[in-house]
């Protein structure tokens, strides 16, 4: 069967005055009806920017500049203003980062939902607030049918973060693309909205793309996971063994750097260096420079992608644990 | 109603607003300013002063049969020919003054009402339009802004009103001409950093038009700041038209302004016959006064950053 998703040396770059950042450099992936693909990064790895030009969101000045996003098989890539706003919404929704942003703050729930549903289809108004207030019921929300004559003000972050992803499914769209929507929620919130993000996918066959830097959330919700490190995938696979051995020293490191791995009272690992300016990319390497393992040629020439069984890929000279991989 | 049990109560506004609606929040702001709540109910009684002007001035001005040159340049408190005492005095042609400024504020507000709305409306079209559009579009636009705002608006609007003829609706063209940078620029400001938040990217991830994204999204977010321009442009256009009525070039003698009215007697200030000018001029002033101190208190109130 056909992914619902697949993109595939997607380069999307941003012309500013200090140079030109590539924020998305040459990515490739791929999600299943009904999976869930975990795309976890640092701050500026290109996580969200990946997400945002599957959604044809990338304001100048930002431009896709090469690859192909094939949505349900069709390309998305070259399609007109017009052509865009009917995938949004319909066959590709979004939930952001922070539920206190992401509503209007001047609009009643009732308006935006039903603006969302007749954006698509032409329904009738009564017809239109009757799926708002099934969406919410749907998500959670009790008594839904007062609750949509509610501002977004009146509603806690975990409900207004459920409200947003009552919006998203509105249409029931194939793949859901979710930009950290659980980061700004505490941490019982946190767990409530991903055990009802799983189910609810798993009623409705949606396909979620959840990205994250929350290594626990990933292991947790995802299928397969895609690390991303200064504009590329550095490694990808099925969740467990990518957790369990990871091929790349960038997976190992973030891995290194939870607070759970370490002893109590020891002092946290991390990962010493920062993320690299994505307008001045060594020549080598990305990760060359922070990296324990870094040999000569790492910094001399950026690595291919190596294919491992297993749909198993690292984008690394010497990977680790290759002993984990062979058996 | 929408009070009912939310479960996670925790994350209420510090604030029980309860029973509060937005709007009975900001009017129990606005009533906390005496000097605001005078300015209001000033302008309120001189708005129903110029709704009611036909049912309680004396004469009718604009009825030539009921004026008599013989009551000319009475001073105030005389007796007119009619019977009628003349408190304000009256003109140089014999023409009740209070019924002349009632009349006059009749006009005067409703220039100032078309104007105000009128270049409200294409300001924030036009400022709208340059902020989401950005790059080209928005230089242009805002480049014309920036000229429009460097001139000085009674010679603008002395050059349109030359061109276009006498008549209110010219005058509320050139006023409008004359004022809707002002809205475009602010609004500009305003939608600018709107875009940014996270609720347009939402709204455009939901599929909906550029057009309702635009007026539907980030317009309501925009009205604070417009709407105490609205105050203060409004008085301005009300002070504009009686100045290019006072040049001469404003509204014909067939409809008199406050600003026709103070031209008229305008020359016999010096031989001691204040009242013709000095009358219509106070009722301007507390026109003007009234709004602005209105104005006044809806920036504080409508400033988030002033909130306590």
């Amino acid at each position: 069967m056909a992914p619902v998703l697949e993109v595939a040396g997607l380069k999307t770059h941003f012309f500013t005055r200090a140079g030109t950042v590539k924020s998305v450099d040459g990515v490739s992936f791929h999600v299943d009806r009904g999976e869930v693909l975990g795309l976890v990064g640092e701050s500026g790895s290109g996580k969200s920017v990946t997400g945002f030009s599957v959604m044809g969101l990338i304001d100048p000045p930002g431009k896709i500049v090469e690859g192909s996003i094939k949505l349900n098989g069709k390309e998305l890539i070259g399609l007109d203003e017009e052509g865009f706003r009917k995938v949004r919404g319909r066959e590709v929704a979004m939930i952001f980062q922070d539920p206190m942003m992401t509503l209007n703050p001047v609009l009643r729930v009732d308006t935006q939902m039903i603006e969302a549903v007749t954006a698509h289809d032409k329904v009738s108004h009564k017809a239109a607030r009757e799926r708002a207030r099934d969406a919410l019921a749907k998500v959670g929300i009790p008594s839904p049918e007062e609750r949509l004559n509610a501002y977004p003000h009146q509603f806690s972050g975990g409900m207004r973060q459920r409200v947003a992803i009552a919006i998203a499914l509105l249409h029931r769209p194939p793949l859901i693309i979710c930009d950290e929507p659980t980061t700004a929620l505490d941490v019982t919130i946190q767990s409530q909205i991903l055990a009802e993000m799983q189910s609810l996918c798993a009623e409705t066959g949606t396909a979620l793309v959840w990205i994250t830097h929350d290594l626990g959330v990933v292991a947790g919700l995802a299928d397969r996971i895609a690390v991303m490190y200064a504009g590329r995938i550095v490694e990808t696979g099925a969740v467990d063994p990518v957790l369990d051995t990871p091929l790349h020293p960038y997976t190992s490191g973030l891995l290194g750097s939870l607070p759970a791995e370490g002893e109590p009272g020891a002092p946290l690992r991390q990962i010493r260096g920062s993320t690299p300016s994505l307008a001045r990319l060594p020549q080598g390497c990305a990760f060359a420079p922070r990296c324990d393992y870094a040999q000569a040629d790492c910094l001399a020439q950026a690595p291919a992608v190596t294919a491992f069984p297993g749909e198993r890929g690292v984008r690394c000279h010497h990977p680790l644990n290759l002993a984990g991989v062979a058996a | 109603m929408s009070e009912a049990t939310l479960p996670t109560a925790a994350a209420a506004p510090p604030v029980e607003a309860k029973e509060e609606t937005p709007f009975r929040r900001f009017a129990r702001s606005f009533f906390e300013d005496r000097l605001a709540t005078f300015g209001l109910g000033l302008f309120v009684l001189i708005v129903l002063l110029a709704l009611a002007a036909p049912l309680i001035a004396p004469q009718n001005p604009y009825d030539l049969a009921s004026v008599d040159v013989m009551d000319s340049r009475l001073p105030p408190g005389d007796v007119a020919g009619e019977g009628f005492t003349m408190w304000l005095g009256s003109d140089g042609v014999g023409r009740d003054l209070l019924s002349g400024i009632l009349y006059g504020l009749r006009i005067s507000l409703m220039v100032g009402a078309f104007s105000g709305i009128l270049a409200a409306g294409v300001g924030m079209a036009i400022g709208l339009i340059a902020a989401y559009s950005g790059g080209r579009t928005e230089n242009i636009i805002m480049r014309i802004v920036d000229l429009q705002l460097s001139l000085p608006s009674v010679l603008v609007a002395l050059i349109l009103v030359a061109g276009l003829g006498k008549g209110v609706d010219k005058i509320i063209i050139a006023l409008v001409m004359v004022q809707w940078a002002y809205y475009a620029r602010t609004v500009r400001g305003s939608a600018l950093v709107e875009r940014r938040k996270e609720y347009v990217e939402a709204a455009q991830s939901l599929g909906l038009s550029h057009a309702r994204t635009v007026f539907r999204h980030i317009l309501p977010n925009c009205l604070a700041p417009v709407i105490v321009i609205v105050t203060v442009q409004t008085a301005h256009a009300i002070s504009l038209e009686a100045t290019l009525s006072f040049l001469g070039v404003g509204l014909p003698q067939t409809e008199p302004s406050l600003g026709v009215l103070i031209a008229n007697g305008f020359q016999y200030m010096l031989s001691g016959k204040y009242w013709i000018s000095v009358f219509p001029g106070i009722a301007l002033l507390l026109t003007i006064v009234s709004i602005n101190l209105v104005g006044d208190r809806l920036r504080d109130v409508l400033n988030p950053r002033l909130e306590k």
